[in-house]
């Protein structure tokens, strides 16, 4: 369980959002959706303490700062290195770098925690190439493996999804129903609005600030849709038959 | 010129000349494993910034009579520490912090050089003076080379995540900022070392061209890592023997040949692919 308290965060003068609080539940797969700039990477980053911020977050009562290792995080592509003198199976290796610690190499246990990693995201046969070698969505696989093998209680993916085949999306929703069944807390930053019902248990609507959280039947609706989003996409997406519920 | 029998001859003949050869050696290989991963971490100007920074360290050194490698630390963690704290602490970008700070150290070690006694020879800071290496002088040089491998070992996971991907470094609550200043300390070590071999205004080069040249061959960090060292003994190697038979500076000869090995990879080596696309080309 991943609990955030008045967390603010402010890159300028006006904050992104403040006193924000929020706790996902474990065995769920919660979405985080919200507007291009709504402040859902940076509640995840803010949470993460991988940014200045002011509040707290906590997993099982204890401060994130803790217990890091209890958190996996897989951050949205972007930034990497691609020509990174690396292998895919020495990417998901730095998975057991966190419990490791200091002055211990990955011994046996480790490699077969990573095989079976890889072997969960279908990427064995792809062990040994230069990451740069990958598609998109294997390289998405590749990261969702890392966080296999870090066996974190709480996993945050941000975007899992974009610019990724079908094929590894359903690998990756695949793992993350493993891991939703295992009694982890799940948590997705979310673009794309017509999957929604199909992926999530539960929703976090922002806008810079929550605009609903709750299981996906409740606060998945036109009011809500429309107050985070636009009164025109709300139209889109709900017809008058969904109204009615 | 003279052969390279003759060469060799002579190194069995000059103490200077073995103790030339050694240091070079141990200096290319040291600066092949710091300078790897100072091109994986996208640091190159960094790394120049750091070995003209201890100038003023070396001139204090000098003026003190305390021992090079602790005057040049505390004046390349400085360095480093003041481009960290200008560029976290205004909206200038990194590389601006950098030619700031290091142009600024330089100009005062280049003052202070000329206040501290006139033995020390500025142009040998600056372009190195190989055949010059005392007895003294190589300790130290074993000293740091042992410090450096033992470096990189003990930490070969955190450079690794750090130089890869920090974020996630971050994330399992690894303290970075250690790990960078780490290996800002030790990259002083080598640009110390390497002063006596190719100076310090080319410095910058052992670190940055061996291991580019083995980065185009390898896709291993390991094997970039040894590859890096190999290539930066050789190239001190054919570089020590050209400045004796061609009585050529040191420094700009060693450097020359890890050019020259750099554009031979650059041309040949798979990942480039230069000869492997022409070869496409004539069989499509």
């Amino acid at each position: 369980m991943l609990k955030i308290k008045e967390l603010t965060v402010a890159y300028t003068s006006t904050p992104v959002f403040s006193d924000l609080s929020v706790a996902f539940s474990p065995g769920k797969i919660t979405g985080i959706i919200g507007p291009n700039g709504a402040g859902k990477s940076t509640l995840i980053k803010g949470a993460l303490g991988l940014i200045r911020r002011t509040g707290e977050s906590f997993v099982d009562n204890q401060p994130v700062r803790r217990v890091r290792r209890k958190i996996a995080y897989v951050e949205q592509r972007a930034a990497l290195d691609l020509t990174f003198p690396i292998s895919v199976f020495e990417v998901v290796l730095t998975g057991t770098y966190g419990k490791l610690g200091l002055f211990k190499s990955p011994g046996q246990t480790e490699r077969n925690d990573v095989m079976k990693a890889l072997e969960q995201v279908n990427l064995t046969e792809f062990r040994n190439r230069q990451i740069g070698e990958l598609s998109g969505g294997q390289l998405q696989r590749v990261f969702v493996a890392r966080a296999i093998v870090q066996q974190a209680d709480v996993v945050i993916l941000d975007e899992p999804f974009v610019g990724i085949d079908m094929k590894s999306e359903e690998e990756i929703m695949h793992v993350l129903r493993d891991w939703r069944a295992a009694g982890k807390t799940i948590i997705v930053v979310h673009h794309d609005l017509n999957k929604v019902a199909n992926y999530f248990d539960d929703l976090l609507i922002m806008n810079h600030g929550i605009v609903a959280h709750g299981p996906v039947s409740d606060v998945y609706n036109k009011v809500n849709i429309q107050q985070a989003f636009s009164a025109d996409l709300s139209a889109v997406l709900f017809t008058e038959t969904e109204d009615v519920s | 010129m003279t052969s390279i029998g003759e060469f060799i001859a002579a190194l069995g003949h000059y103490n200077f000349l073995q103790s030339a050869l050694l240091a070079s050696v141990m200096v290319g290989i040291m600066s092949g494993i710091i300078g790897s991963y100072i091109i994986l971490r996208g640091m190159s100007l960094m790394g120049d910034a750091i070995s003209h920074s201890v100038l003023p360290g070396v001139a204090v050194a000098y003026m003190l009579g305390i021992n090079l490698l602790i005057g040049a630390s505390a004046f390349g963690v400085i360095a480093a520490l003041l481009i960290g704290f200008v560029a976290t602490n205004s909206k200038l970008k990194n590389d601006t912090a950098i030619g700031i700070v290091f142009s600024a150290f330089f100009a005062l070690g280049f003052i202070l050089i000329s206040m501290a006694e006139s033995s020390t020879n500025l142009h040998h800071i600056l372009f190195g003076n190989v055949l010059a290496v005392s007895d003294r002088d190589l300790i130290t040089t074993i000293i740091v080379l042992a410090i450096v491998i033992l470096f990189i070992v003990l930490f070969f996971k955190e450079l690794l995540i750090t130089s890869f991907d920090e974020t996630f470094a971050k994330t399992y609550g690894l303290k970075t900022g250690y790990v960078h200043y780490g290996l800002m300390i030790v990259l002083t070590l080598v640009t110390v070392s390497a002063l006596q071999t190719v100076g310090i205004i080319l410095i910058v080069a052992m670190l940055i061209t061996p291991a580019a040249t083995a980065f185009l061959w390898t896709n291993r960090l390991t094997t970039m890592v040894v590859l890096a060292s190999a290539l930066g003994a050789l190239a001190s190697t054919i570089g020590l023997y050209l400045s004796y038979t061609l009585n050529w500076a040191s420094g700009p000869a060693i450097v020359l040949v890890a050019a020259l090995i750099f554009l031979g990879s650059f041309i040949v080596s798979p990942k480039q692919g230069f000869v492997t696309k022409l070869m496409g080309v004539k069989n499509a």
